[in-house]
């Protein structure tokens, strides 16, 4: 069922005759009617998440980006929730994926974080990948009111509550998350 | 009816010949066109009708007993009640559509409270609530609870704000409570078992019982004994955390639903609990015994497995909801070969091209088609693409609406969909992939949404993508004159476009715009229009806060509002305005606008 050709294999086969040239940045194969709608047109500044793209040939025509467009496609958050859950081991292309656990669960998880652009989007995904529900997040206590805690292992090895650092120092640093129960994650807060 | 009528009362006068003078006549005309204006029901009809003269002022207000309310803030809350008296049935509004992407602020608005308070003071025999992208509390379930004493139903579409309490107050308190739908509603975590409020004891009035965007799970017994005891219930949609098991328990119960939203449509995440006795269960057979459904949804964690169990049902489903499920090509095929009678489907792009010939193959009366992106990003090929939409347009001739994600797109098939598809109102086609130009003649897509609007006459509802020129814009402004709804993002050249639109497009009333390159000029040609709209959205466009204020000057009634997404005050990002957003009403600029909304 594996739809997805490698972008390679896309930019290769659609060189049908002389119409279509869509070729890789750099490569100056460019129909001209192509090039003149394009000229004179700027993208306006828009919020683009982290993407730095300010070449509009190579934003239109390079290789699919991996970045967050906010509120692009235009698909209900609550929907891109339960898709993730259901994206399978073949789409995983470049991912950041990492492994959950949950107390009480029989088996582990993956789940890309960048999927998620905040906390609390992730709180949300992990959600309704375990049903469960996780507290609110308190600075001083920690998480409170519900029977679940995440907590993730750090680049050191070390077993850290979620939330405490910011959000792309916590991507960078997370290598597998656990849901925890409340009641053996006291130690790390107040009891 | 008649004690309303009028404050005036009729007392004979003497007049210089000594004659008694008649009853106003205006008084007898009211009281004829009240017992008429009864059956008047469209509310265009009675627009019309209230604008005829006074006293037919008077007696439509008397007289509709349905009130619609597009934009929560046209009007105020006092004006409605003042000018409707007896009104059964509300339906109201609040943010616009792109709010639903995080576009808008957490907190801009739309709160329903002070509708709550004015209503519950006006309105005593209120019957029904609907409510669409409002900010609703528990406080204000809690106020429709004890104020209506004949409340009979509550829809929330797209709502936030409230959770499971406020959800039990309504089942406590609303004995006569008929319809409880909640739909796609973002409902807060309070761990409230909220089924449990529902009366235990007596035949319940219940007839339709929507919860599938409840995240948590409820109290399995307590549904299932409502639901024994709801003859009349129809309607029943289930969250994700009902097993298969527990589904068929509770089919068993209700043979006479219509509408049924299946729930997770898997074994129970949970490993042990009923997990034999599932297994030995006959699916299928509680799915025959169910022979009234036609509506179909759920599947929300679907084990493929358990999908033949629905083949009993197929051959007399009009509306079939696969949207949740990942399914193929093969495993779809096997369901939809059955649903003759369809005219909803809505799914995931999972089943490709393959799947949505299959679809054209069977569904030769689908009169609605949306297909959803599994994934969200933007890749050079996606399952579906002109080839899906192609065979829909050879083998669905009657469709009528269409949503279409997909990655690639040509005009020939959007134009050979214009011309197969006459019937069609919505048209919505979403290329995940920005600026994507036609995939096999390198050219924008101007041509094909030329064709659609050209080609279809009945058209009221367009989104447009891809890599889009002012062409497009101008056959939309050209062709366009039913459009009332038109939906713009990332489309490229300059202001002309906007022009054609906004010049062009007579009948528009819901403009939303993202991304594109739209500035001041585009802007200010739709000053002629901007008060027969609900309302115009431009956002990351190129308008200046000049241009706003220019708007703002020239059109005293329209509300002017300017913010950022991300909260910031002043609005503006660099020289342009982040987000404008402007709207009629009767009653000037809100007070409740938050400190980083900035009204013009």
């Amino acid at each position: 069922m594996d739809q997805k050709k490698t972008t390679l294999d896309l930019f290769n086969n659609v060189d049908l005759a002389t119409e279509l040239r869509l070729g890789l940045p750099g490569t100056d194969n460019q129909p001209e009617i192509i090039k003149s709608s394009l000229s004179g047109n700027k993208r306006t500044s828009s919020e683009m998440g982290s993407s730095t793209c300010t070449d509009e040939n190579e934003s239109r025509f390079s290789p699919p980006t991996k970045e967050q467009v906010v509120g692009w496609p235009p698909v209900r958050s609550y929907r891109k929730n339960i898709l993730q859950v259901k994206k399978t081991e073949s789409e995983m292309g470049s991912g950041m994926y990492v492994k959950v656990s949950m107390d009480g669960a029989p088996y582990l998880r993956k789940l890309d974080l960048k999927m998620y652009q905040s906390y609390e989007e992730l709180m949300k995904g992990l959600q309704v990948m375990f049903k469960c529900i996780i507290g609110l997040y308190f600075e001083r206590e920690g998480y409170n009111g519900s029977q679940h805690v995440p907590t993730y292992e750090d680049k050191d090895g070390d077993w850290m509550l979620v939330g405490d650092v910011p959000w792309e120092m916590f991507i960078s640093s997370c290598k597998r998350l656990r849901i925890m129960k409340s009641c053996e994650a006291r130690g790390l807060g107040d009891c | 009816m008649s004690e309303d009528v009028g404050t005036s009362t009729c007392k004979p006068k003497t007049s210089v010949t000594g004659e008694y003078s008649v009853t106003n006549p205006d008084q007898v005309l009211e009281n004829v066109l009240e017992n008429v204006l009864i059956f008047l029901t469209s509310r265009r009809d009675r627009n019309a009708v209230s604008l005829v003269s006074k006293s037919w002022h008077r007696a439509e207000a008397h007289t509709r007993s349905d009130l619609f309310i597009g934009n929560c803030y046209s009007v105020a809350p006092i004006r409605v009640t003042g000018r409707f008296k007896r009104i059964r049935s509300v339906w109201l509004k609040g943010k616009p559509r792109f709010a639903d992407f995080s576009l808008m602020p957490a907190d801009w608005g739309a709160h329903f409270t002070p509708w709550a308070h004015a209503m519950a003071g006006a309105y005593r025999a209120l019957e029904k609530i609907c409510l669409k992208r409002m900010t609703v509390t528990n406080d204000d379930l809690g106020i429709i609870a004890r104020s209506f004493l004949n409340f009979k139903e509550i829809v929330l579409v797209c709502c936030d704000g409230f959770g499971a309490r406020g959800i039990g107050v309504i089942a406590s308190e609303c004995r006569n409570l008929r319809v409880l739908e909640l739909n796609e509603d973002e409902v807060l975590d309070e761990e409230f078992d909220w089924i449990s409020c529902f009366p235990m004891e007596g035949t319940s009035n219940l007839e339709s019982l929507c919860f599938d965007c409840v995240e948590s799970s409820v109290n399995f017994d307590a549904l299932e004994r409502l639901v024994a005891r709801s003859p009349l219930l129809k309607k029943l949609r289930l969250n994700r955390h009902v097993s298969i098991g527990q589904l068929y328990r509770l089919a068993l119960r209700a043979p006479q639903l219509t509408d049924l939203g299946t729930g997770s449509f898997s074994l129970p995440e949970v490993i042990g609990q009923q997990q034999d006795e599932n297994l030995e269960l006959d699916y299928g057979h509680a799915f025959a015994a169910c022979r009234s459904i036609i509506c179909l949804s759920g599947f929300r964690d679907l084990a493929p497995e358990y999908l033949p169990a629905i083949y009993p049902v197929c051959a007399n489903l009009t509306s079939l909801n696969l949207s949740y499920a990942n399914i193929d090509a093969q495993q779809l095929k096997a369901v939809i070969r059955h649903c003759h009678k369809l005219r909803v489907f809505w799914t995931l792009d999972s089943i490709c091209d393959e799947g949505l010939q299959a679809v054209a193959d069977t569904c030769k009366d689908l009169r609605e088609l949306r297909v959803f992106p599994i994934d969200a990003s933007e890749n050079a090929e996606g399952p579906v693409s002109e080839v899906g939409l192609l065979a829909i347009s050879l083998g669905c001739r009657k469709l009528e609406s269409i949503l279409y994600f997909c990655q690639q797109m040509t005009n020939a098939a959007v134009i050979a969909m214009s011309k197969n598809c006459p019937d069609l109102v919505v048209f919505r086609l979403c290329i995940i992939g920005r600026y994507r130009p036609d995939r096999f003649t390198g050219e924008p897509m101007d041509e094909g949404f030329g064709a659609i609007v050209k080609n279809c006459k009945k058209l009221t509802r367009l989104a447009v993508s891809g890599l889009l020129t002012d062409r497009a814009f101008s056959y939309i402004g050209q062709y366009g004159n039913l459009v009332r709804t038109l939906s713009v993002a990332f489309a490229a050249d300059g202001d002309t476009g906007l022009k054609y639109v906004l010049e062009g497009c007579t009948n528009l009333q819901k403009l939303e715009i993202r991304d594109s390159p739209f500035g001041d000029s585009g802007l200010l040609s739709g000053l002629h229009h901007f008060y027969n709209m609900r309302f115009v959205w431009l956002s990351s466009c190129r308008v200046t806060k000049q241009g706003c204020l220019e708007v703002a000057r020239r059109l005293p009634k329209l509300v002017v509002e300017v913010f950022r997404r991300d909260e910031e005050e002043g609005g503006e990002r660099g020289d342009f305005v982040n987000t404008l957003y402007m709207y009629r009403s009767l009653d000037g600029p809100r007070a409740d606008a938050p400190q980083f909304v900035k009204i013009l």
